[in-house]
């Protein structure tokens, strides 16, 4: 029983951390807090359903086809209505203008979602049989899921570290005001880094939808693990994400299994305060950073 | 002169339900509880910017003190519960969220009416046993909208107050520059607690006189969601900043909601969120300031200079 409970918790945790990945790197990058990042996920498994359910294309070839639209959605988004917000030059109004436009876009991609999908419960069968791993029986699909997950997140993670485009990327998350100084382009950078942000909200996307129920409905949801994870992880910090997305996934399957499943957004809750009264800029982060 | 036209106005508006009928008083109702929550809202989220999501949150524990001591209490005392009930949970999420940059306090908030929602039904589903409950009050529509007048004035009125005392002005600076507020001696975090906790109680005091319209309660029903976003927008519609801008909000946006959710339930999201979007791209500081700028367009450089 805890085996199997430590099995879910981590396979569950894993495509959290994907998921917090891409918030992570729009808020710590672009600086942009993406009320409307859990839609966006939404919206791949919406498109990924709909390959596999009309052409049977499986959800990992979907994989490949939604990623480069949420990198095309995100950019065009932070081009379209970020842009203009951020050009206004006013520091203390940007925060506050940035959350109201995309909880508007929220409602807008929820609305839409609702009319064209319906509001019922949606999945689809794939790869579903039991594997044995360790004495654990463990659906593949949730298996595959999480590898494709860690795969991700350690690529995005090794480019982040080694390459020059991932020490501008971070240079940016940790210095925006300076970084310009040493030649990087940080707008571009910022828009770079919100249009990743959408791949990876649609990566998670088509992962999750290989093995979650879900509805026109559930964005906020999504949205809200991802901005504790986030937190815990600390803001722009792609590991500090995987790990706290993992802790995330475990404290939810735990506690649904142990105490009552009708509590699991208490227990993320309870972590969240926890983390936000000890370390405030998160597990990983600096203190006073 | 504003003096004298406030109080004629709120004679009027006092005597206004004798008019309407039932299907009036209702509206009335409906219309005075959202001026009554925008402006408890844009006490603290106006001039601080820290967006608050969570005023459903407030609102519906409020409801369900009623719910719950309605039968054992005498009504004024179970008014009094609710208010300190909302005080004391709008002390705890200050405490923990405060001291904190304002994004903490904006995802904190984002979830904290699911969060309580959560409890209240474990605690129902496992400790009472009862999920659904009933408010059996002999109050009338009216005396409800009397009650909820009464909360605007004084809601208005803690407004006006604290525009004039130190505590407004002190906030005002928290908001333009908050490391200019700590260095300026301002207790930054104790400041913005004791606007949190009134604008709070206030939230709570609307939901718990509201409650008896809908004599069977659950959590599914008073943790609307739709109330946190409708309170936002409607503020900020108007213009948070200003004395009568939520209530300018208030009014056009209930009324219109209303018509449209009996004629549109299904695109009621995509207006709420081009409402939004309207705000922040076309209305930055909400109509009342728009007007103001059409008539004197000087007005405009001044601040900008």
């Amino acid at each position: 029983m805890l085996a199997s409970t430590l099995a879910l918790g981590i396979i569950l945790g894993g495509t959290y951390a994907l998921l917090a990945m891409g918030l992570t790197l729009q808020y710590g990058i672009a600086r942009i807090l993406n009320l409307a990042y859990g839609e966006f996920m939404l919206l791949s498994c919406f498109v990924v359903t709909g390959l596999f359910t009309a052409w049977g294309i499986g959800p990992l070839l979907g994989l490949l086809v939604v990623t480069p639209a949420g990198y095309a959605l995100g950019w065009l988004v932070h081009a379209g209505m970020m842009s203009p917000l951020l050009r206004r030059g006013d520091a203390g109004r940007l925060e506050v203008d940035t959350i109201l436009a995309t909880f508007g876009l929220l409602f807008v991609l929820q609305g839409i979602m609702l009319i064209v999908f319906g509001s019922d419960f949606t999945s689809y069968s794939y790869l579903d049989q039991g594997v044995s791993l360790l004495g654990v029986t463990v659906a593949a699909n949730r298996l595959v899921a999480l590898a494709v997950s860690l795969a991700i997140g350690l690529g995005l993670y090794a480019v982040l570290m080694r390459s020059n485009w991932g020490r501008a990327m971070r240079a940016v998350a940790l210095a925006p005001q300076s970084a310009w100084l040493v030649g990087i382009d940080v707008d571009r950078m910022g828009r770079q880094g919100f249009a990743l942000g959408g791949a990876l909200a649609a990566a998670g996307g088509a992962l999750v939808s290989m093995f979650l129920t879900f509805s026109a409905a559930d964005g906020v949801v999504f949205t809200m693990k991802a901005l504790i994870v986030v937190i815990m992880g600390g803001v722009g910090n792609v590991l500090g994400a995987l790990v706290a997305g993992l802790l995330l996934g475990l404290a939810e399957v735990l506690v649904a299994a142990f105490i009552d499943p009708g509590l699991t957004l208490a227990a993320t809750y309870a972590l969240f305060l926890v983390v936000l009264l000890w370390r405030p800029t998160g597990l990983f982060g600096r203190v006073g950073g | 002169m504003g003096y004298v036209f406030s109080a004629i106005a709120f004679a009027l508006l006092a005597v206004l339900p004798l008019f309407a009928g039932d299907y009036g008083t209702g509206l009335l109702v409906g219309l005075m509880g959202y001026v009554v929550l925008a402006s408890a809202w844009a006490l603290f989220s106006g001039p601080t910017r820290y967006v608050s999501l969570a005023t459903v949150a407030f609102f519906g524990v409020g409801a369900y003190v009623v719910a719950v001591l309605n039968e054992v209490l005498p009504y004024p005392v179970v008014l009094f519960c609710a208010a300190l009930t909302g005080a004391g949970m709008a002390l705890v999420v200050g405490l923990s969220t405060l001291r904190l940059a304002g994004i903490y306090f904006v995802i904190f908030t984002f979830g904290l009416a699911e969060l309580v929602r959560q409890l209240i039904t474990w605690f129902e589903v496992n400790v009472t046993g009862t999920l659904g409950r009933y408010i059996f009050l002999d109050l009338t529509a009216r005396d409800i909208y009397w009650q909820l007048l009464a909360l605007a004035v004084l809601t208005l009125g803690a407004g006006w107050w604290i525009r004039r005392s130190r505590l407004g002005l002190a906030l005002r600076v928290i908001g333009d520059d908050e490391v200019v507020a700590a260095h300026a001696g301002i207790p930054v975090a104790r400041t913005k607690l004791v606007l949190f906790v009134i604008s709070a109680t206030i939230i709570t005091l609307v939901g718990a006189v509201q409650a008896p319209r809908w004599v069977y309660v659950e959590p599914s029903i008073v943790f609307n969601p739709t109330v946190s976003f409708l309170t936002v927008i409607m503020a900020l519609l108007g213009g948070a900043n200003r004395l009568w801008g939520p209530v300018a909000g208030a009014v056009p946006l209930f009324l219109l909601f209303e018509w449209l959710s009996a004629r549109f339930p299904d695109h009621f999201s995509i207006l709420l969120g081009l409402m939004f979007l309207a705000v922040v791209y076309a209305l930055p500081d909400g109509v009342l300031a728009a007007l103001e700028r059409i008539r004197r367009p000087s007005v405009l450089k001044e601040t900008k200079a």
